[in-house]
């Protein structure tokens, strides 16, 4: 058995096992969780440690997969599954215009940090910073620059605003990747270069950037997952119709009566990042020959 | 006790018919093939061959950090197992292989530290090693602040730290430059005759092989195996004027005859 | 040295003064844009009524900032011993690892704060479990990957030296295995407390009980009260600032003695 195929066995047995274990603690959990310091007579005291098991909050596993072929809200509508896809794929599309914006500011601020020790000096803590800043807050600023920008006469639709709170988490990991990558070459490689009389920008293009592909990869992929939960946590916050993050809110209100299908969404979201993961990892597949050095990790 | 085993006992180090293959994704690969070698009590044995001969794969089986494949191997008497778990020798690598986040006296009380020996007596200890090396004025020392040379020599005073009856040394100075090399050659010389430890000693290089060694032990490869043992007649005198002495050339021309004829022989051989 | 590195070596006072200069100017823009010119959109507060905000809710602020806080710790500290144990199975056990690996690859990548509303109703929506959890799980992934990449640090050399001189499987983690991780460690536990802040901070826009400094954000800004939703910001900044100091610090005091 190839070794690849015995990783992609052991996955399923790992991804088996969760389900497993959800089953089985369902099945043998206390039926209202378990709390501890409640005080007698009063509701909602202490801290539930153990999650209750009741079929409200932890539907089986087979009522979830079941819900997804159902309709989504009574009489002829579409089974749920559809309006999931579709959702999750108007929120992925959103997310690739911020993970492209984000990419593009990252790989500009990387190069010129890299260039100028002055300009790392002075940016690189403020991009630091600037990830620690609750994202949510810009989001309702963006809407209101945009719709005043859209009321100028320039169309700004509102998914620009979340693609835009999107780039801004995903911008992060590319800046710093590109920094550091920039930096890897080894100094046999740079006086090369430098006996070879070559330039700024072919030193940089021909050197440079080709050993910065071991750090680049991981950080497109970050970038990437990066885009997708700001893109989903931004519709949340703007209230944007039609992704992904708007429909969990919508559904898991109605959790109560209908505790199955809040799980539609969050497999749709979970299908989100994988794709968009996946997706950065075969444009590794197609630079393996700038990866003969990397360790697998 | 009969005598036969007296006789095994007394020696540091037998071999008898020692053989290594490695299995790897191509196949079976013969790193060493039916090695026979004695090394007595207080002698000092290099092992020299080209890249691939199997004299690191050696010394590895002689200290149980890999199992042979076939023949007899004994450590004073014992299997290379039992000689490991009782310490009877010390190890030096060609990287120093010191822990990075231990100071100079840390890393030479390591072994001491694992075999439970208490602070006063570890102190002490550390305290002679460093002397023996020199090292004395840099026990506070981290690694990163140390040379080349003086990491190594904190390995060597590592390795010599329970006072072992053999020393197992894997070209300890190959990373080193030429001063600094000769300038521990001279030193390992005075530390093996001051300690009376035995020691198996690999090298590349001719003229620090007939500088040390009682006995130069010619390894080839493809499959590894032993072609020559030289004996180097110089006793005790393991000085600087030996260096320039016209016996020194003459053993050093012997060893190059012996690893370069290796070839031909093998040729001649098919 | 090439000349390239020796351009782009400035004084070292530069160091200190290039970043406060980058925060003058930018709050110099901030004010020109807000106050002087007055062309910013209502949602853009000036920084002085911020800094006013910040002066009248000092109390209110803190008290979510404190909720807040113990949320992404507590976060924090149960994903981070929940990785270390995981990494140090997943490195014992080949099975595990192989088991872990795909499911943690999953998490890294998959919008985690989309379950807290099932957490929520797993929990009931007063508890602040499921904002813990997702604290933790937003944590757990950095840890778990670092520390299971030192634990793997060991060089064949230090081995070799361990065997060499007899030691015991417990000797070996103890003198070589767990030394060589720590610095893993530490850098996981960096990277994994601002992700801890953020992640405990939007999970409150998910749902559950109606505190802590995201759900106050949201609220006022929502309400058109932009200058203490800012405010709130700026709580939730210092506390995103002082997880990453503080473990800043952790990292430094573990690594400073190791070149590499």
């Amino acid at each position: 058995m190839s070794r690849a195929a015995a990783s992609v066995l052991w996955g399923v047995l790992g991804v088996l096992a969760v389900m497993v274990a959800w089953e089985l603690y369902k099945f043998l959990g206390p039926a209202d969780g378990f709390v501890v310091g409640a005080v007698d007579g009063e509701t909602g005291s202490g801290v539930m440690i153990l999650p209750r098991t009741n079929d409200r909050a932890m539907p089986h596993l087979w009522e979830m997969g079941a819900r997804l072929f159902q309709s989504t809200s009574g009489g002829s509508t579409p089974p749920l599954i559809v309006p999931v896809v579709t959702a999750a794929l108007t929120t992925l599309g959103i997310a690739a215009v911020g993970w492209l914006i984000g990419v593009a500011v990252g790989v500009i601020l990387g190069v010129v940090m890299q260039r100028y020790r002055l300009a790392e000096w002075g940016l690189l803590p403020w991009i630091v910073v600037s990830q620690t800043v609750p994202l949510i807050a810009f989001a309702p600023l963006l809407a209101s620059i945009g719709s005043q920008i859209d009321r100028g006469g320039f169309p700004w639709p509102q998914w620009l605003s979340v693609a835009v709170i999107a780039s801004y988490l995903a911008f992060f990991p590319v800046a710093v990747g590109v920094l550091r990558g920039l930096e890897t070459p080894d100094r046999i490689h740079l006086d090369l270069m430098r006996s070879y009389a070559s330039g700024y920008w072919s030193t940089l293009f021909r050197l440079r950037f080709p050993a910065a592909v071991p750090h680049l990869l991981p950080a497109l992929r970050l970038a990437a997952a990066s885009a997708v939960l700001g893109a989903v946590v931004a519709e949340v916050s703007i209230g944007m119709r039609g992704g992904i993050g708007r429909m969990l809110i919508q559904l898991a209100g109605q959790a109560s009566s209908d505790p199955a299908a809040p799980w539609g969404p969050t497999f749709g979201s979970i299908a989100l990042g994988l794709v968009a993961a996946g997706s950065v990892a075969l444009l590794g597949l197609g630079l393996k020959n700038y990866r003969r050095g990397e360790a697998t990790a | 006790m009969s005598t036969q085993d007296q006789a095994t006992a007394d020696l540091a180090v037998r071999a008898t018919g020692v053989g290594k293959v490695f299995s790897t994704a191509t196949g079976d690969v013969v790193a060493l093939t039916d090695v026979e070698l004695t090394v007595e009590a207080g002698e000092f044995v290099s092992l020299i061959g080209p890249s691939g001969c199997g004299k690191s794969t050696l010394l590895r089986l002689i200290a149980d950090l890999d199992d042979a494949s076939s023949g007899q191997l004994s450590i004073f008497g014992k299997t290379a197992r039992q000689a490991r778990i009782d310490q009877d020798y010390g190890i030096a690598f060609q990287q120093a292989g010191l822990l990075p986040w231990r100071t100079v006296a840390g890393n030479i009380e390591l072994p001491l530290e694992l075999h439970k020996v208490g602070r006063d007596a570890r102190a002490a200890r550390v305290a002679e090693l460093a002397q023996l090396v020199g090292l004395s004025d840099f026990m506070d020392r981290y690694p990163d602040q140390l040379s080349g040379g003086m990491q190594q020599r904190v390995a060597i005073a590592r390795a010599l730290a329970e006072q072992p009856r053999l020393l197992l040394m894997d070209e300890p100075f190959g990373a080193l430059d030429e001063m600094t090399r000769e300038y521990l050659q001279s030193e390992l010389a005075r530390i093996a005759a001051e300690t009376g430890a035995a020691v198996v000693f690999v090298t590349h290089s001719i003229p620090e092989a007939v500088f040390l060694s009682d006995r130069v032990v010619v390894m080839s490869p493809r499959p590894g195996r032993i072609t020559d043992i030289l004996d180097v007649p110089f006793g005790n005198e393991r000085t600087e004027a030996l260096r320039e002495s016209p016996e020194y050339f003459e053993r050093v021309t012997a060893v190059r005859e012996a690893l370069h004829g290796a070839p031909t022989e093998r040729a001649n051989e098919r | 040295m090439t000349l390239a590195a020796q351009e782009r070596e400035p004084a070292r006072w530069v160091r200190v003064v290039a970043p406060v200069a980058v925060g003058v100017i930018m709050f110099a823009l901030w004010v020109l844009i807000v106050d002087v010119l007055k062309i910013a959109p209502r949602a853009l507060p000036s920084p002085f009524a911020v800094a006013g905000e910040l002066v009248t809710h000092a109390d209110i602020i803190l008290e979510d900032m404190g909720i807040t806080a113990t949320n992404a710790l507590i976060g924090l500290a149960a994903g981070a011993i929940v990785a270390i144990v995981a990494a140090g199975l997943a490195a014992t056990f080949r099975p595990i690892d192989g088991m872990l690996a795909p499911l943690v690859a999953a998490i890294a990548v998959v919008p985690i704060v989309a379950i807290t509303p099932i957490l929520n109703t797993m929990f009931g929506a007063s508890s602040q479990f499921g904002r813990v959890s997702i604290a933790a799980l937003a944590a757990f992934v950095p840890v778990f990957i670092n520390v299971l990449r030192g634990l793997r640090q060991t060089r064949p050399v230090h081995r070799d030296l361990l065997r060499a001189s007899g030691a015991s499987g417990s000797q070996t983690f103890r003198f070589l295995t767990l030394p060589t991780a720590l610095p893993y460690l530490v850098t996981g536990l960096r990277v994994a407390s601002s992700l801890a802040v953020i992640a405990a901070l939007v999970a409150e826009y998910f749902g559950g009980p109606a505190d802590g400094i995201g759900t106050a954000i949201a609220g006022y800004a929502k309400s058109g009260k932009a200058a203490l939703a800012f405010a709130y910001v700026v709580g939730g900044v210092a506390i995103g600032l002082a997880f990453f100091l503080v473990t800043l610090l952790l990292e430094w005091l573990v690594t400073r003695r190791r070149p590499t």
